[in-house]
């Protein structure tokens, strides 16, 4: 008794300043890639070589639309060491509200030897589809949703977590999340064991066939309100699996989802961030 | 053809033995030995093999080779652990009769593999003791998925509810208690239905399968430089190893092999997984018996290990690191003192750790004599892995099949009789020891020199057995190369799907309370099982 005392005495405080403090991730980290959109020249390498499409392109009528979707991306690095106008930053807080806000894109001029040469328009994020005023009216819904549910949830969350077909990696970091270093907790936040008390579930992997049901059935069971969030590259996207004969894809293509925190997995501040943002704190 | 020394009377004896019914014997690789006979040959051979030679069927897989070879292959993966070599009895299946004879009734280790042959390739199984659906759960329309002429993409139509029928136990007071997939704790899907008559389980039945995505279809969907990435994708607490067994096969297709400091580094990587691995559930061990603070301490540790990979490679769970060839990224010399001195700090903080455990009498209370593994059941279920060699079975591919740099150094295996919860824990005790003593060996040996070497255009129609001894057990990947970088058939074999079985028997006995706990202390993966 004494000495496991003594042992938590004799080690200290050991839990992160985050979000007050930057975190503390090694310069050598990969986190979100970043394109020289104004200087790229050539899509088709990096395409090339990214294993689940984040960085793709398309030329029609001799111009090419050019796109980096960081939902999918799992961070490996393999474009920027063979595109030398996309390098890896360590930044790992990239969550957001919306799907397409994780989506950059450019349109360049296409050159017959196959690079492409002057941008058009971009790079521009998230403007797919809605028009601007559709996009505001959105945007005000949303604050005042937001606002509603930062009254609900502002003080106090309740986390259920689900696998709808992770590779258990994105687990490994959400347990790192209960541990003492970024200590959830602190928060006010709380993993629990049943739907029934959670305001937020927290969704991983690319929801397999065989998940789908129980995935449902778990978000019924939660009273509303409710906020989900899908964690990882799977989660966000499909990541490496996409749509297949087993899996449904992305978690948003089974059940609404309010946050995306993408990564492979995202790690612990990347998941704190997302989780922080979905409830506007 | 070149075999190695302790392998080849044993082919000998095989060849003159079987000598008629053996039609082709081919040694691809001078530990890896390729036997092709017709299917009456498999009963008497894997009896001979096993009683014999001690072999033991590590992994059961088939291949459609209809458009090349009008049949479909199985593969039976002997490992002869004393001889450091690999049999693989290969057997035809002819498409007009697609059916194959069990094993199961004298192998029990075969069951779940032998089941997702015929659930993923249609050959129908005759003698089975339990011939229902394995991989694909009840409700999955007539389809084959590994069959050549079924499509990735295909849409099935959604799920309706049929998951598998299970066996209904009877009598006084026999109560059935249904948990998951959706568990209590962050951890991944499965369902088991307990029977129970008052406390003690009578008898644990498992659904597994939940994350079946597909990844052995996808392998033959993607050129093999993405199959790095996705074999990543496999388990994710054994990322670093199934890439590097996935490279390990690709490159032995190919007739490559990384370059000494590469290998050295693909070693620093599996012992840096084991470690953070084996601290996490040694305190995850220690809170499913309500010792949280250990726990605590645990994550605290894990967490430095976690910053060191990412310091090392990148990426906290050493992704993006492994690459056909070698190694991505090499350590300079900077990176390799933090390593040291993360190592050195390390020891102690972790010994102090184990002393809390030890002294906490409450903690020993619960862990000893908990879900016992006999070592018979064990070797009857071909458990393997730190399962395995806490009930008594003497095995590490790192020692009897030297991969990655671990022919250089000297491998101590910690081999228990007892097979309970606290020699499961004891094992991983005394291989965090060992492998902080193996990182600063290698860091001590490190040669210099590249880290990769280029494995260029795959030869096609070559094949391959690549193998790593990971945190949990030995992982196998097989593979078959096709034109254009490509791969026509990837097998995977996680130690989860050899184990799962076990945790049906260390828990008969034990109360529902203990489950937690007897089922972490095996910590298999679920992603790793259903792929």
């Amino acid at each position: 008794m004494f000495k496991i005392l003594g042992k938590s005495l004799s080690t200290g405080i050991v839990t992160t300043k985050y979000p007050e403090a930057r975190p503390e991730v090694s310069s050598r980290s990969r986190g979100r890639p970043e394109i020289d959109w104004a200087n790229w020249r050539d899509a088709r390498s990096a395409a090339a070589v990214c294993p689940t499409g984040a960085i793709r392109f398309e030329d029609r009528d001799g111009r090419r639309a050019a796109k980096l979707d960081l939902a999918s991306c799992i961070f490996c690095g393999l474009c920027a060491e063979v595109d030398k106008a996309i390098r890896m930053t360590n930044v790992c807080e990239c969550a957001a509200r919306r799907r397409e806000n994780l989506e950059t894109g450019a349109v360049y001029t296409l050159k017959t030897d196959g690079t492409h040469d002057q941008m058009v328009s971009g790079p521009t994020a998230g403007s797919s589809g809605a028009t601007a005023a559709q996009r505001d009216s959105i945007e005000v819904l949303g604050d005042q949703i937001r606002q509603r549910s930062h009254k609900l949830f502002g003080r106090s969350l309740h986390i259920r977590e689900v696998d709808a077909g992770s590779c258990n990696g994105c687990e490994i970091e959400i347990v790192n999340l209960t541990g003492p270093v970024y200590d959830i907790e602190r928060f006010g936040m709380h993993f629990v064991a049943s739907p029934r008390h959670a305001d937020m579930l927290l969704v991983t992997g690319p929801v397999t066939r065989n998940m789908e049901l129980a995935l449902r059935k778990t978000l019924d069971a939660m009273p509303e309100p409710r906020l989900v969030v899908a964690v990882g590259a799977c989660g966000c996207s499909g990541g490496m699996f996409g749509v297949n004969y087993a899996t449904r894809g992305a978690v948003d293509q089974v059940i609404p989802v309010d946050v995306y925190i993408p990564g492979c997995p995202p790690n612990p501040y990347a998941l704190l961030q997302g989780i922080l943002l979905a409830i506007s704190r | 053809m070149k075999i190695a020394r302790e392998l080849a009377p044993i082919i000998e004896e095989i060849q003159k033995r079987f000598h008629d019914r053996i039609e082709a014997v081919q040694a691809p690789r001078e530990n890896e030995v390729y036997v092709q006979a017709g299917p009456e040959v498999v009963a008497g051979f894997t009896a001979h093999l096993s009683r014999q030679w001690r072999a033991r069927i590590v992994s059961l897989f088939a291949e459609d080779a209809r458009l090349t070879e009008k049949a479909f292959h199985l593969y039976y993966v002997f490992a002869l652990d004393a001889a450091h070599g690999f049999i693989i009895l290969r057997v035809p299946v002819p498409p007009e009769n697609p059916a194959f004879t069990s094993l199961a009734n004298a192998l029990p280790g075969v069951n779940w593999q032998e089941r997702e042959i015929q659930d993923l390739f249609g050959l129908k199984l005759i003698g089975h003791p339990n011939p229902r659906r394995c991989a694909l759960h009840d409700d999955w329309p007539e389809v084959y998925p590994l069959r050549k002429d079924f499509d990735l993409r295909t849409v099935l139509p959604p799920f309706q509810g049929d998951r598998h029928k299970f066996r209904t136990v009877e009598g006084e007071g026999v109560f059935q208690v249904p948990v998951g997939p959706v568990h209590a704790g962050i951890i991944e899907p499965g369902h088991f239905l307990f029977s129970v008559a008052g406390e003690p389980v009578l008898y644990l039945q498992l659904r597994m399968f939940y994350v079946h995505k597909g990844t052995e279809k996808l392998f033959e969907n993607v050129p093999v430089s993405h199959g790095v990435r996705l074999a990543e994708s496999i388990s994710g607490d054994s990322g670093f190893a199934h890439a590097t067994a996935f490279c390990h096969a690709v490159e032995r297709a190919a007739g490559v092999e990384a370059p000494p400091r590469g290998r050295f580094l693909r070693s620093v990587c599996l012992e840096l997984e084991r470690l953070y691995n084996h601290i996490a559930d040694i305190g995850a061990i220690c809170t499913d018996v309500a010792f949280v603070t250990a726990h605590m301490h645990c994550l605290r540790l894990k967490e430095r290990l976690l910053r060191m990979n990412e310091e090392l490679t990148g990426n906290r769970l050493l992704r993006g690191m492994a690459c056909l060839g070698g190694v991505r990224f090499d350590f300079d010399g900077a990176q390799l003192r933090a390593l040291a001195e993360l190592i050195a700090g390390l020891r102690p903080e972790f010994e102090s750790v184990v002393r809390l455990i030890e002294e906490s009498s409450s903690t020993r209370d619960r862990l000893e004599g908990t879900g016992i593994l006999k070592p018979q059941v064990a070797r009857d279920l071909g458990v393997v892995g730190i399962a395995g060699r806490a009930s008594g079975f003497d095995h590490d591919l790192r020692r009897d099949f030297p991969h990655a740099a671990y022919g250089e150094l000297k491998i101590e295996v910690s081999v228990y009789q007892a097979g309970d919860v606290q020699h499961r824990m004891q094992v991983r005790i005394d291989e965090v020891r060992a492998s902080l003593s193996l990182v600063e060996a290698l860091i001590a040996k490190l040669p210099m020199g590249p880290i990769r070497v280029e494995v260029g255009e795959l030869p096609p129609d070559a094949v391959a057995l690549g193998y790593v001894e990971g945190w949990r057990g030995e992982i196998f990947h097989w593979v078959r190369t096709a034109p254009g970088n490509r791969l026509a058939r990837c097998k995977i074999k996680d130690p989860s799907l050899q184990n799962w079985p076990a945790l049906t028997e260390a828990i008969l006995g034990n109360i529902i309370p203990d489950f937690p706990v007897v089922n972490k202390s095996f910590n298999l993966s679920y992603s790793g099982t259903d792929r």
